[in-house]
């Protein structure tokens, strides 16, 4: 089953010329064929153009010389649709995108394919990444591989149910209150979010650009690190990518956490989330503390502002980057009498209820008499939060806690609007940091009403640039208590 | 009352806001050419045209150009600045929103020195200089006039999109058409002489509005202003702010009131008409464009550009004035001409005769240059040989008649007009006894007109002056002949 190996066995057996990335691609190409109907992780494909990429990587791995400093070469690796490839179609799970294909790579794009990386298939996703469950998208919905009546999380929905089907090695999300971290918990994978401005978002389509973030969904802690390796570091193209050089992390992943202090934050208590899910993370604190770590009680006292301050300046900064489609260059266009009822033609039928939400909402935010009462506060409030982990890891090296309230919820289980952005509670406060941070599997349950059980993950979150250590100590955590091979995705039944 | 007592009842307040394209290798937000003109739509990029995805990166050079103007302006350069994001929706505007400065301009205050032509200076304040991104442009077809009003489609091109845009704001402190021109002309020159702008107003690099009111002469505060737009050259700026005061005071003094609106101004028809009333206060939701980093400029930037400023036109024209003692007519016709000024300069440097040397690079030698529409910078004639032949006519070794000829011979190749001298014995002859000889034997061969003049036709000296100088072949010293040949007829 090549499509459900590591990225270090693939490069292993590329490498040795036991297997062939055409073989490895093939494999995914076939899953998707006998899995995606069911989940429907994938908006398109190119087989043909995955399948001449491992080519041009076989023609490399044939000669040890040309494939030397390319540690992804042959790797398949899927793209949530918000991520700009040149040639593929791009359209941020919305309709207002139309026909479009983008003419140009995202910068990470780029490095990934220059280490090697076969870029291959769109994933689906919320629509322009607002929502935590993948039902915002206008191009259908995603199922979650290990029980199809529940969503796969969001935004990145697709990125985690693709790499939980087995349908690519690894996939791109993107992050900007919880995106990646809460699908990855939901579908037993690591989600990573990497420190704001350490992966280019030149190529990302911007929902909030102060918060936005790149990073891979991955069935292993070491996958994560491997690809944080190769997109990571500064582009001349994003003036908010980080200038200092990037640590490796691949290579300091630790199997024991003996001599780090973990802050258990004592605001988010766990009992609040039901009997089960706290037992989950008792057991998984006490887990990090038979590894070795010292459990340290921290304080983040503005936690609990960070969703308000969140939904002011997301909404804010997306009221103006999605401005930008309004028929007149690219994308759908519904033509009326003149330009100003084409927009308003355009945008009320190109965008969904949830994108038109938070445009207004943030629009408003903006406005003149408002402006200092929302938004200025918000960014005050934002340094607050900012100012409290700081505090915090001046008792400790990382911060454990929940990756989100609760495991998978059945579709339509949070039509409350309000519901569903309290699914990013506990993800909200990195993001508006921009600390580094990722959800690793930490046990399961079967939620009331649940015939399947359910993956549950841990959220680390480390200081800025602190992914050498938040990589090296979830590897440590992942290995000693192997959650996550604890039960296999409903999918894989269906399809057998 | 005649018009002249109601316009003296009056005094008009004039700001002036100026767009200027900067000059730079590429845009303002990505790597795309900054030049004018080209296919529609062949300067663009995913940045520039606001694909999905793509983000701007400010350009540096810029950023220095504006701080380059706002220091020769005496403006402050603020420690901090940054960009924000304008939004408003708008076909040319890629992104629907403006990349601009909104509280933290790169440069605050400062002030426009000026000159009229009659040589006075004055002064008007500026209240800030911001650095943004131009739009494209958009062209409307099927209306017959070029206006979108009734057209059938619209076409954009984007190649001006993202050309970085300086944006220059006055106080309202100018009162005539004539100073806002002065004032428009000091800033272009002195954007040119910086190197940071063509400044041409028909290519569109530069532009102006004109906010104009109007308040009984010896108030202080404002009356209602109107903004007056598409004025396209100085001539119209002037025709249009004369315009609209006359007609402000028409209204006043026939007991209206003003209206707060926008004006467009009409070359044809010599008029303004109102494009849109009263501002609906437009809400641009300025906020900090998260895509860019907050600027810092250092007191060691500021020093650089500081230093690296040249002379400006307005002290170049005081030295001019005042040093050189130009008129105020040709000090300015030096300083719109730089390659003629530098020109000048080392004539000047030179021959140490500021003088002769403008005489001459003003007179004759850009006669030569009009006749033959070559540049006097650049001709045959260096300026270190025209300093050699201002020696030659201020020591008197040759008259202003052979200087002329030597300068049309070095025009064309000639080179040092004091070998010419030498080689061909052109010296001026003082000798009374050489001119002597010429007078006489211009006398002999002259009876009628000698004649004339002794029966009171005194108006012949001149031709007989002429003669005399014909037969020197232009050596002989004029005033020797003359007084020589006054002498003889008198005699």
């Amino acid at each position: 089953m090549l499509n459900q190996l590591t990225i270090s066995e693939l490069t292993g057996k590329l490498a040795s010329r036991e297997v062939c990335s055409r073989e490895v691609v093939q494999a995914c190409l076939d899953q998707i064929k006998r899995v995606d109907k069911q989940i429907h992780a994938f908006l398109s494909h190119d087989d043909v153009d995955a399948l001449a990429q491992a080519d041009a990587a076989d023609k490399l791995l044939a000669n040890s010389a040309k494939a030397a400093g390319k540690p992804l070469l042959g790797v398949p690796i899927a793209v949530k649709d918000v991520l700009a490839v040149k040639g593929q179609p791009l359209n941020c799970g919305s309709k207002i995108l139309g026909k479009f294909v983008s003419p140009y790579d995202a910068t990470a794009i780029e490095k990934l394919k220059a280490a090697g990386a076969i870029i291959f298939g769109r994933l689906n996703m919320d629509e322009f990444a607002m929502g935590s469950s993948c039902e915002n998208s206008a191009l259908g919905v995603t199922r979650n591989p290990y029980d199809l009546e529940r969503v796969p999380g969001g935004s990145s929905g697709g990125s985690a149910a693709a790499v939980a089907a087995f349908e690519a090695a690894v996939a791109l999300g993107s992050d900007t209150g919880g995106s990646i971290r809460e699908p990855g918990a939901f579908c037993n994978l690591i989600g990573f979010k990497p420190t704001y401005g350490r992966v280019s978002r030149y190529g990302l389509i911007a929902f909030a650009s102060s918060l936005d973030q790149i990073g891979p969904l991955t069935r292993t802690v070491e996958d994560a690190a491997l690809v944080y390796d190769a997109m990571a570091g500064h582009d001349p193209m994003d003036s908010t990518s980080i200038s200092s050089a990037v640590e490796p992390t691949a290579n300091g992943l630790l199997e024991s956490l003996s001599g780090l202090k973990i802050g258990i934050v004592r605001q988010f208590d766990t009992r609040e989330l039901g009997e089960d899910i706290d037992e989950v993370y008792d057991r998984a604190y006490h887990d990090l503390q038979a590894l070795g770590a010292e459990l340290h009680d921290v304080s983040l006292p503005t936690a609990d502002y960070g969703l308000a301050t969140y939904y002011l300046i997301a909404p804010a900064e997306c009221s103006s980057n999605l401005a930008r489609f309004d028929g007149v260059r690219y994308g759908l266009r519904v033509d009326d009498k003149d330009v100003q009822a084409m927009y308003e033609q355009t945008r009320a039928a190109g965008f969904g209820p949830e994108v038109k939400r938070r445009i207004l909402i943030g629009t408003y935010a903006l406005s003149s008499g408002y402006y200092d009462a929302y938004y200025v506060r918000a960014q005050k409030a934002r340094t607050l939060v900012a100012r409290d982990f700081e505090k915090a890891f001046e008792d400790c090296d990382l911060i454990a806690c929940p990756a989100a309230s609760s495991p998978a919820f059945t579709f339509n289980a949070k039509s409350d609007p309000y519901s569903m952005y309290m699914m990013d509670y506990y993800t909200i406060p990195m993001s508006l940091a921009g600390l580094p941070a990722l959800s690793v599997p930490c046990g399961w349950v079967t939620p009331p009403g649940g015939t399947r059980p359910l993956p549950m993950g841990l959220q680390l979150c480390a200081p800025i640039f602190g992914e050498k250590l938040l990589l090296g100590a979830a590897h440590a955590y992942e290995r000693a208590t192997g959650h996550a091979s604890k039960h296999k995705p409903q999918v894989s039944e269906v399809s057998a | 009352m005649s018009q002249t007592l109601v316009e003296r009842k009056y005094q008009a307040v004039i700001g002036i806001e100026c767009h200027v394209e900067l000059k730079t290798a590429t845009k303002m937000f990505c790597g795309c050419a900054n030049e004018f003109g080209g296919e529609p739509n062949t300067k663009v990029c995913p940045v520039c045209l606001g694909m999905p995805g793509a983000l701007p990166v400010a350009n540096g050079v810029a950023i220095e150009h504006v701080i380059a103007a706002g220091l020769a302006f005496g403006a402050q350069i603020p420690a901090f600045s940054k960009f924000d994001r304008k939004n408003y929706f708008y076909p040319d505007m890629p992104k629907d929103y403006q990349i601009s400065q909104y509280d933290m301009p790169l440069t605050l205050g400062g002030e426009v020195k000026f000159w009229r032509e009659d040589g006075t200076m004055s002064a008007c304040r500026l209240v800030r200089i911001h650095l943004e991104e131009d739009t494209g442009k958009s062209t409307h077809a099927g209306s017959g006039d070029g206006r979108i009003a009734g057209s059938a489609y619209s076409l954009v091109d984007f190649n001006r999109a993202g050309v970085p845009l300086m944006e220059c704001v006055s106080e309202p402190e100018i009162h005539s058409a004539e100073d806002a021109v002065a004032y428009l002309e000091a800033l272009r020159r002195t954007l040119l002489q910086l190197g940071v702008s063509d400044v041409k107003m028909e290519e569109g690099s530069l532009r102006c509005d004109a906010n104009v009111s109007i308040r009984p002469a010896g108030a202080t505060d404002l009356g209602t202003k109107t903004e007056i737009k598409n004025m396209n050259s100085f001539r119209s700026v002037h025709r249009a702010i004369e315009t609209e005061i006359a007609r402000q005071i028409d209204i006043v003094e026939s007991g209206g009131r003003i209206v707060q609106e926008t004006r467009g101004w009409d070359e044809q028809k010599g008029d303004t008409h109102s494009m849109r009333s009263k501002e609906l206060a437009h809400d641009y939701r300025y906020f900090p464009d998260p895509d860019l980093v907050p600027l810092e400029i250092s007191p060691d930037t500021v020093e650089r550009i500081r230093a690296s400023l040249p002379e400006l036109p307005w002290q170049r024209f005081e030295r001019y004035t005042a040093k050189y003692g130009l008129e105020p007519k040709q000090a300015t016709q030096l300083i719109d001409n730089a390659a003629l000024a530098d020109y000048f300069e080392r004539v000047v440097t030179a021959s140490n005769h500021p003088q002769q040397s403008k005489n001459f690079v003003l007179g004759e030698l850009s006669r030569l240059a009009n006749e033959t529409q070559t540049p006097v910078a650049g001709s045959k004639v260096s300026p270190e040989h025209l300093a050699e032949l201002i020696a030659l006519v201020e020591a008197k070794t040759i008259n202003s008649k052979i200087a002329k000829e030597l300068l049309a011979r070095m025009w064309d190749g000639a080179g040092s007009p004091k070998s010419l001298v030498e080689k061909e014995g052109l010296a001026q002859t003082s000798d009374p006894s050489a001119i002597e000889k010429f007078v006489d034997e211009v006398i002999a061969a002259n009876e009628k007109v000698v004649a004339d003049y002794k029966a009171g036709k005194t108006n012949v000296a001149g031709f007989l002056v002429g003669q005399v100088m014909k037969a020197s072949r232009g050596k002989a010293d004029p005033a020797l002949v003359n007084e020589l040949l006054q002498r003889k007829l008198s005699s």
